[in-house]
């Protein structure tokens, strides 16, 4: 039970009985204001810190000087005392409410730091590249063998798989309409100039921007939140040295063949649909597609593989190396590298499609 | 000796995988007391830790809290029994996406049926008690390490907890926060009479905090000492506890 008097610049709370409500006494803040307050519990037979932490917010802004206890069970009183070691403050509220203008003016900021971020760690790159020319990169090469065996053989089954079946879509895709003119026989030519030229190169930098991309993102990106890049920093090694150009390497050295292991996949599965579905002769299907094989497009496809590789590397790994310093920025680091890498890949491939258009192949 | 302790821990064996750490462990931890686990880095202080929580189980032997044995109890009250203990790992182990408030108010509206205000309240007076009245609003990545493990232990102190475990408690903190903290746990565990385990080999916490301890040896791969920190440094019953306690000074040289 809790029993408020007020007198001129003293209110004395007299608490009794069992003491484990919850519910504020009917007094507000103002009523303390100014004035002494005195918690005076004689006959208090039990309490619990419900009723403590009702007590606390009661009084909370009340200066801790102005509060005096008579009486008070010796728990009671240690844990008022503790609450009341700091004076209290409101929380600040920090989320400001912007205004359009404001909101819009901070996104063309951000984007301008993350543009000159960006072409600072393009350039970064770019002199480890010179640097490993002359053989003068600080790069272990035990680090190398390990991205190169996560990036190469450990991706032959997912890649493999993913293409096989898109060779598969594309055939059933193409059959439905060439069927209607009894030209399912060009479904050979489609599968294999599609998969050769674009396809396959576009699945495979898909697969490997969700699969390598977001690795390097997290792994770099875990570094960052154990100080590890700050290491590496103090000791002067270059991050993009000791980082980049590992993983760069190896992407580019295992993505142009699986590229080719791409169009092979997939046009098996276009050969798979042809023969069994179709009912086309599997000689006929490999004369088609011997026929329609063109190196020029095999090379653009690979040429498109080497670009993807770049892209992947650079946007894994600059989502890591800027990555902030707790769980959540990880993640976020790894969902941007992955965004990034598809969305430039595309740019790209709309880049090199159109340059090709203008050279003529 | 109070005939009912809090934990009980019957022939432990500890370890990870096939891995044996530490053998046979039996002591009790009676309420209201501070046991202090210590030893040398990589004794399996921290692994004792993490099987007692249940993070990690038990190889060999029993583990009774509140009188339940750990290796037998349901999922009904293992959960309970987490309810009543609180943790407070090395860095705080706060969630970075939430603030401090929401920290603390996570296992309030778990775990209670409380209204709004109420955990509105309670996670004030938390706050409060750990001395970061009016930080509620800010993020993990926005404090100092000492007010981040200030506010694990508030979080770690929200459904008021029969037990409080504390993980290295000093690690990575200056001598003031670090006694700071010492003076926190001393008081919360007289006002609130919980019950306070604390793994640590910081000897001036040790020595400030403790009622009771073990010392745990990586030689003997078992318990080598019980008791007050200050009474086995007054008394060491071996070279490894005496050194452990004066920071490696020659046991045969003792005065």
């Amino acid at each position: 039970m809790i029993k408020v008097k007020a007198k001129k610049d003293i209110v004395v709370f007299s608490l009794s009985g069992v003491l484990n409500e919850s519910k504020h006494p009917d007094i507000s803040f103002r009523d303390l204001e100014n004035k002494k307050i005195e918690l005076s519990g004689k006959d208090i037979v039990s309490w619990n810190t419900d009723f403590v932490v009702m007590l606390y917010n009661l009084l909370k802004r009340v200066p801790k000087e102005n509060i005096t206890y008579t009486d008070l069970p010796e728990g009671m009183k240690q844990l008022l005392n503790l609450a009341f070691q700091t004076p209290f403050k409101e929380c600040e509220n920090k989320s400001k409410k912007e205004s359009f203008l404001e909101r819009l003016g901070g996104y063309g900021i951000r984007f301008a730091q993350s543009v000159k971020r960006g072409c600072i760690f393009i350039r970064r790159c770019l002199h480890s590249w010179n640097r490993q020319l002359i053989g003068k990169a600080v790069y272990r090469k035990k680090d190398f063998w390990l991205v190169l065996s996560d990036c190469g053989p450990k991706a032959i089954l997912i890649v493999s798989l993913i293409s096989f079946m898109v060779g598969l879509i594309l055939a059933f895709v193409g059959a439905l309409q060439l069927k209607t003119f009894g030209a399912q026989i060009y479904v050979a030519s489609l599968v294999t100039i599609g998969m050769t030229r674009i396809m396959g190169a576009i699945m495979t930098g898909i697969i490997m921007a969700g699969r390598t991309g977001a690795s390097y993102a997290a792994s770099i990106g875990t570094m960052q939140v154990n100080e590890e890049l700050d290491a590496l920093q103090t000791m002067g090694i270059p991050k993009t040295d000791f980082l980049v150009l590992p993983r760069m390497n190896a992407l580019l050295l295992s993505m142009p063949i699986l590229v080719l292991l791409s169009d092979i996949m997939g046009i098996l599965g276009g050969c798979f649909v042809c023969v069994l579905c179709l009912e086309v002769p599997l000689s006929e299907y490999i004369k088609y597609t011997i026929n329609s094989f063109d190196m020029t497009n095999f090379l653009v496809g690979v040429f498109h593989g080497v670009m993807f590789s770049l892209i992947i590397a650079l946007c894994g790994c600059y989502f890591g190396i800027h990555c902030g310093r707790n769980a959540d920025s990880v993640g976020t680091a790894t969902t941007k590298a992955v965004v990034y890498a598809i969305v430039w890949m595309i740019i790209m491939t709309g880049f090199i499609t159109l340059a090709c258009e203008m050279v003529g192949i | 000796m109070n005939k009912d302790p809090i934990i009980r821990v019957k022939n432990l064996d500890i370890g990870y995988d096939r891995k044996t750490i530490m053998k046979n462990l039996s002591f009790e931890v009676q309420k209201g007391d501070i046991f202090i686990v210590m030893g040398g880095s990589g004794c399996g202080k921290s692994t004792l830790l993490r099987t007692l929580i249940g993070l990690i189980p038990a190889q060999n032997g029993q583990i009774y809290i509140q009188g339940i044995e750990m290796g037998r109890a349901t999922a009904a009250q293992k959960l309970e029994i987490m309810k009543h203990s609180g943790i407070l790992y090395q860095s705080g182990a706060l969630f970075s996406s939430m603030t401090l408030a929401e920290n603390v108010a996570l296992p309030l509206q778990q775990y209670t049926n409380y209204s709004q205000n109420k955990i509105r309240d309670i996670v004030a007076f938390k706050l409060a008690l750990v001395g970061l009245a009016g930080f509620g609003g800010y993020y993990p990545s926005e404090i100092s390490g000492g007010m981040r493990k200030r506010a694990g232990l508030a979080r770690a102190l929200a459904l008021d907890p029969e037990i409080v475990y504390f993980d290295e408690p000093s690690a990575g903190l200056d001598p003031v926060s670090s006694k700071n903290l010492d003076d926190l746990i001393l008081e919360i565990n007289k006002s609130l009479g919980t019950t306070i385990i604390v793994v640590t080999h910081e000897l001036p916490s040790l020595f400030a905090i403790g009622k009771n301890s073990i010392f745990l040896d990586k030689t003997i791969q078992t318990i080598s000492a019980k008791g007050n920190p200050k009474e086995l440094l007054k008394n060491p019953p071996n070279e490894q506890v005496y050194e452990f306690l004066t920071r490696g000074a020659s046991y045969e040289k003792r005065t």
